[in-house]
This record gives C-alpha cells, structure tokens and sequence, in this order.
C-alpha cells in the first residue's frame, strides 16, 4: 500500500531567488502539490517613477545580477522607443554581442553550476571538483570567457557601464574586440567536449513531457535575441506593443510573483521556447550539439531546457565571432549622438537567457518616467512550473521521498528562474 | 581549524554572490582557508555552525528581520556585502512613498491583507536591524576587495578600506574628468576602492560604495552648481545608493 508523503523544501537550493515546493500525499493520493515564491517584493516599478529617463538602465538592471544586460537592453529599448530615439548599426551589432556575454554568462552558470550536480549526482559543484574536475575546467573555461565577453562590451560583467539611451558611453577597442573573438574560437572545442560530459548522464534527465504553449521573440534575419516580434507555438505573431495581450498577468496567493497565460493555462519562456520557435536559425554547431542529445523541435520535456541552454552557448559563441567581424567590418569608432527629450510611452523586448523580457515607459516632457511596467521571464513560467507539477505528481506517489524531492527540485531548477527578478515588477491585470 | 564562511541573500538582485562564483580558480584558493557551510545560490549543503556570515541585501520584512536576528546570534563576525546590505542601496528608492502607495502601485488593488509575504516596512540597511562588523561595499562588490577582505577576517585580521575618494584612483588612471563631457560625478565625495570603474568608461559615478566618512560635502556642491546642476537633479543623484544622505 502506498505511504503517506511528505515534501517540503524551503527556500530552494541553486536557483537565483526564494521558492518553496511543497508536495502531499495520502493512500497513493495526491492531495497538495506547490510552487510557492516567497521572495521580497522591491517595487522598481513605483520606485522609478520621477527619475530621468537616463537613470532608468542603471536602476532596473538592479532587478537581477543574472540578467542587468539584458533589463539595461529592455530598459534601453524602451526608452529609445518611447523618446523616438534611433541607434546606429554599429550600437545594434554591439548591443547584440553585449547579450551573447550575457547568454553566455547565465547558461554556463546555470548548466555547469546549477543544473549539472544533479546530473553527476552531487550536491553542488564543490565536491565535482574533485570528482569531475576535467568537466568543471570546461564550465569554467567557458564562464570566464563569458565574462570576459561582458567586460569587454559593457564595461563590467553585472550591472553594464557603458550602455547608454542612444549608444555607448565607451566603445570597445578594437584589440579588445579581437581578443575575445579568440577565445570564443578557443570555447567551442570547450563546449562541444562539455557537451559529451553531459552526454554521458543524459539518462538522469527525467523523461516527462506535458503539452503546453512556448513563447518567444522571432525575426525574419537571425536567431532572435535582441529584437523580434512576439511568437508562440501554438500559432500566431505579434508586435511587441501587444505584449500585454499574450502576457495577461494575473495575481496568486502563494506568491510575490505575477503568473501568465496565453492561449492555454499557462506558457513557457525560455531557451527552450527560442529553440522550438526558431531551431532553423540556430549555427551549425548549434544543431549539431541539439543532435548529440536528440533534441528537436518542438519538445515539450521542460527538463530538457537545460540542454537547449547548451546548445544555446553553442550558437552563441559561433554568432559572438561573426558580430565581432561585421562590427570591426563597418570600421569600428567612438560615435557621437545626442539624445532628444520627446514625451510618449515605449515598449522594449529582448531575449534573455531565460526567456522574453518586456519593459513599457512613459516618459514625460521632462524627461523623465511617469510609469512603468515590466514582465520577467521567470514571470510568466511560475504558472506553467506549477502545472508541470501538478501533472507529474499522480506519477510520483510510489517513489520515495527523497526522489520525490530531486524530480521536482530538478523540474524547477531546469526553468532556471530567476526570482528575484521575477517579484520586482510586477503589474496586477486581473481576469 | 578553518573559519565556517556561510552566505545569504535578502532583498537584492544576488548580483554580490554572483561575483563570488566569479571569482572562479580564486574561489578555489579561498577554499583553502574558508569552508563554505551555506550558500544557497550554489550549494545545497547547508548548516547552522558557521563562524562568518556574508550578507547580501536590505530588510524589508518582519520576517526578514527575524531571519537576520538569528544569524546574527549564531555568527561570531557578520559582514554586509554589497550596496543594498551596508546603505539601503536601490531598494531605499521607494522609501520617498508610503509602503501602502508603493504597494497599491505595484499590485493594485490585489488582497495582500495578512499575506505574510507582502508585510513589507520603509527599506532597512542591515545595520539598521543589527550589528554589523565589516562592510564589503559597491553594486556590485569588486571582486578582488572581497578576497582581501574574506582572507583579513578569516586570518584574524581587521580589514580596512580606502579612506579617500574615488577621484583620486579616477587621477590615477588619467582619465579625462566626467564634468569636463558634460557629466556628473560623485566621485570627490564617494569611498574609493573600485578603482574608477564608472567613471574610467565616461560615466559619472553614482556612489554605491557610499560616501566617505568626512565627505566634503559642501566642496561638491560647489562643484555641481558650478556645472549647472540643479538642486532636484544633485538630490536624485545623491539618493541614487545614499537615500537621504546627501542632505542639502
């Protein structure tokens, strides 16, 4: 006869925030299954309101440590929309690059540091050093030249300096530029060998699949990170300004954090979703490492984002050499813009390693913000975690509760939230 | 024996811890005089016996403030780490509203009545709760500072910062002064130690490592009304990291 369960795990191990997962069950029944987020709410959105329009970059890239290229690039966005403001297309190419760093940065910390202990059965990557210390070199290597790649185009790697309403407040040298194209030549052996590491745990990815919708942005020249249109799965585009029509956001009790919902119960971001939506703009390498595991679109095992994250750092060091080329290509040099002061309200959208990010402004003749909104990634999978949940519970009542623990441990760590990100933002839409 | 070093995160963006992992093959020569009992970002292992806690992050909540109650009690040293631990940081921007208008802007007119988790006070640094011993500054902390001053406390030793401003690292690295391209600056009254980094890629220095015990404060002032700065503009900059501390 099946045993009475019990899980709780407070305040989730190796993600970025505070979640809590609870799981009951009694005589085979599963009577309580949750995702809860308990991380304190920070209110960005009230606190920028009367700053200038300048500010607003320095002030959300604060949301989180893991992504403040990618909200200073949303945020950017944003406020270039709303004042009207245009950008060259050496700010383009560079602003482009400045995302792959961020990419970079976030996946090999997620798949490596993160994610990658479960798979080698360990608690954290401490003790892979002395276990698996070949495969952690690789995470490292690959983490460092991430690094490296945000040093060089946004001034550090957290918290960006030189990206700025217009361009750059300091171009990158050309040496600069050149050198971490080498070592992304040098990281791609890294990565295909890193690649054959994980490959060879492959089997301790649970094998779980639930139907659901997956979101992304989409654009007709490559694969989309920096700019797009909205896309989903289960059909149909849509201009960034609609974006509060897809994210439909809606208030849960357990949580500080926002849910969202499309066209079903809930959806997902993230770099599964990009992978789903436009596998055919991936590089070559890219693909190849989606081979190595059997990776195609469209997949619906949520677990196997962490490998669509590989196959991510893959494309992104591959189109990391390319920008570096084209942007050296058009004569690389300090550009001088100036900025006009317009009133209106803008909507910035860029991929970020976890998924669609949305900041909306209003800015006012001043110049400076009278409102904002923004919606997270993390956002809008908290729902589509909780619905995993719930349909793999029934199939967990016979294991034991410490598997019980890692299955749904590992189920929300391969969405690899993001939550204080996630609570920082946030705008009630009720339905 | 080695010092028990255990990490944890409250309001912030958890960028500090992430330039922990950053520190990479450092990391490892840290290792080697620290054992890290808890870091929940990283690790799953965690334990209550630790020697040294590192605090990331502003208090918010009366939970929160229970929480950094306990730790307090257990560690022998605690050190804030980051902007938002040792000043308010970003999170003391929301303290020029009420918490009610703050939360009614946010989330509406949701029912966070007895929610425990949105029973949220004005942003506190942690030193506005408990004691604090030392401070690893900046948004986010400079990874190097943080080794030198990890390995002072873990050796016994009382780790000092720069007593002076940011201008004088910003001198030595020649940089053209921000004000001359039309910038401004915090950099004559803020705690070096960055060495210059905002300002050494042509952007003003907002103080996120806080201001110096004898700021000159008046003297920047000066400075900034000599530029044409207004006083609305001087106070959002000063509030920026420093809430309420540049007090005209």
């Amino acid at each position: 006869m099946a045993s009475d369960l019990n899980v709780t795990v407070k305040h989730l191990t190796r993600v970025e925030g505070h979640g809590n997962i609870y799981f009951n069950a009694k005589a085979g029944k599963v009577e309580k299954v949750l995702w809860e987020v308990d991380e304190a709410p920070r209110f960005f959105e009230a606190m920028v309101r009367g700053k200038s329009y300048s500010y607003l970059s320095h002030i959300t890239s604060r949301i989180c440590g893991i992504c403040s290229i990618g909200h200073s690039l949303a945020s950017l966005k944003a406020t270039e929309a709303a004042m009207g403001v245009r950008i060259s297309e050496q700010t383009e190419l560079l602003r482009r690059l400045a995302l792959h760093g961020e990419n970079l940065q976030s996946h090999s910390l997620h798949v490596g540091y993160l994610a990658a202990p479960d798979l080698f059965g360990a608690p954290s990557v401490v003790p892979m050093v002395k276990t698996h210390l070949d495969a952690v070199g690789k995470i490292v290597a690959v983490h460092r030249l991430a690094n490296r790649l945000s040093d060089v185009t946004c001034g550090r790697t957290t918290h960006p300096i030189t990206l700025t309403v217009g361009g750059f407040t300091k171009v990158p040298s050309e040496e600069d530029l050149l050198f971490a194209k080498k070592e992304c030549e040098k990281n791609i052996e890294v990565t295909r060998s890193l690649a054959k590491d994980i490959l060879t745990v492959k089997d301790k990815i649970p094998d779980f699949k639930r139907e659901t919708e997956f979101i992304a942005l989409k654009n007709d020249k490559h694969y989309a990170f920096y700019d797009g249109k909205i896309a989903s799965t289960d059909g149909g585009v849509f201009p960034v300004s609609d974006y509060l029509k897809v994210t439909n956001e809606y208030f849960a009790p357990q949580s500080t954090a926002k849910y969202a919902k499309h066209k079903r119960a809930s959806y997902m971001a993230s770099a599964l979703s990009r992978f789903n939506l436009n596998y055919e703009q991936l590089t070559d390498g890219a693909k190849e490492v989606a081979e190595m595991f059997g990776l195609e679109p469209v997949c619906h095992n949520p677990y196997m984002n962490t490998i669509a994250q590989l196959v991510e750092i893959m494309h992104s060091l591959e189109d990391s050499i390319d920008l570096v080329d084209k942007v050296i290509g058009i004569g690389l040099e300090e550009e001088e813009f100036e900025v006009e002061v317009r009133p209106g309200r803008g909507v910035g959208a860029v991929e970020v390693p976890r998924g669609i990010l949305f900041h909306d402004y209003t800015i006012d003749e001043v110049g400076n913000c009278v409102k904002a909104n923004c919606i997270i990634p993390t956002n809008q999978n908290h729902g589509n975690i909780q619905k995993d949940m719930e349909a793999m519970a029934p199939t967990l009542v016979n294991m034991p509760e410490k598997d019980i623990e890692l299955r749904l441990e590992m189920l929300v760590r391969a969405y690899d939230p993001c939550i204080s990100c996630s609570t920082h933002y946030l705008k009630v839409n009720f339905i | 024996m080695k010092a028990r070093v255990a990490i944890f995160d409250f309001a912030s963006c958890e960028g500090c811890e992430l330039q922990i992992v950053n520190l990479e093959e450092k990391l490892l020569d840290l290792i080697d005089i620290v054992d890290v009992v808890s870091f929940r970002e990283a690790m799953k292992e965690h334990s209550n016996d630790y020697d040294i806690a590192l605090i990331e992050g502003s208090i918010m909540r009366p939970m929160d403030e229970e929480r950094i109650k306990k730790i307090r009690e257990r560690a022998k040293v605690l050190i804030a780490i980051g902007a938002c631990a040792c000043l308010g940081g970003v999170n003391k921007l929301r303290n020029e509203w009420p918490v009610e208008e703050v939360k009614k802007e946010v989330y509406g007119d949701a029912l966070l009545e007895g929610n425990k988790f949105f029973d949220v006070f004005p942003t506190k640094a942690v030193d506005e709760v408990v004691k604090v011993d030392f401070y690893i500054p900046g948004c986010p902390i400079d990874r190097n500072e943080f080794a030198k001053v990890i390995t002072a406390v873990a050796l016994g030793r009382k780790p000092r910062l720069p007593s002076y401003p940011v201008c004088v690292e910003c001198k030595k690295r020649e940089n053209i002064c921000v004000f001359e391209l039309g910038q401004f600056c915090l950099g004559p009254i803020t705690r070096a130690g960055c060495n210059a980094i905002c300002t050494s890629f042509q952007d003003g220095c907002e103080g996120c490592r806080g201001f110096l015990d004898d700021a000159k404060m008046d003297a920047q002032k000066d400075v900034l009304r000599k530029y044409g700065v207004t006083v609305d503009q001087m106070m959002k900059k000063f509030n920026f990291y420093n809430y309420r501390k540049g007090v005209l």
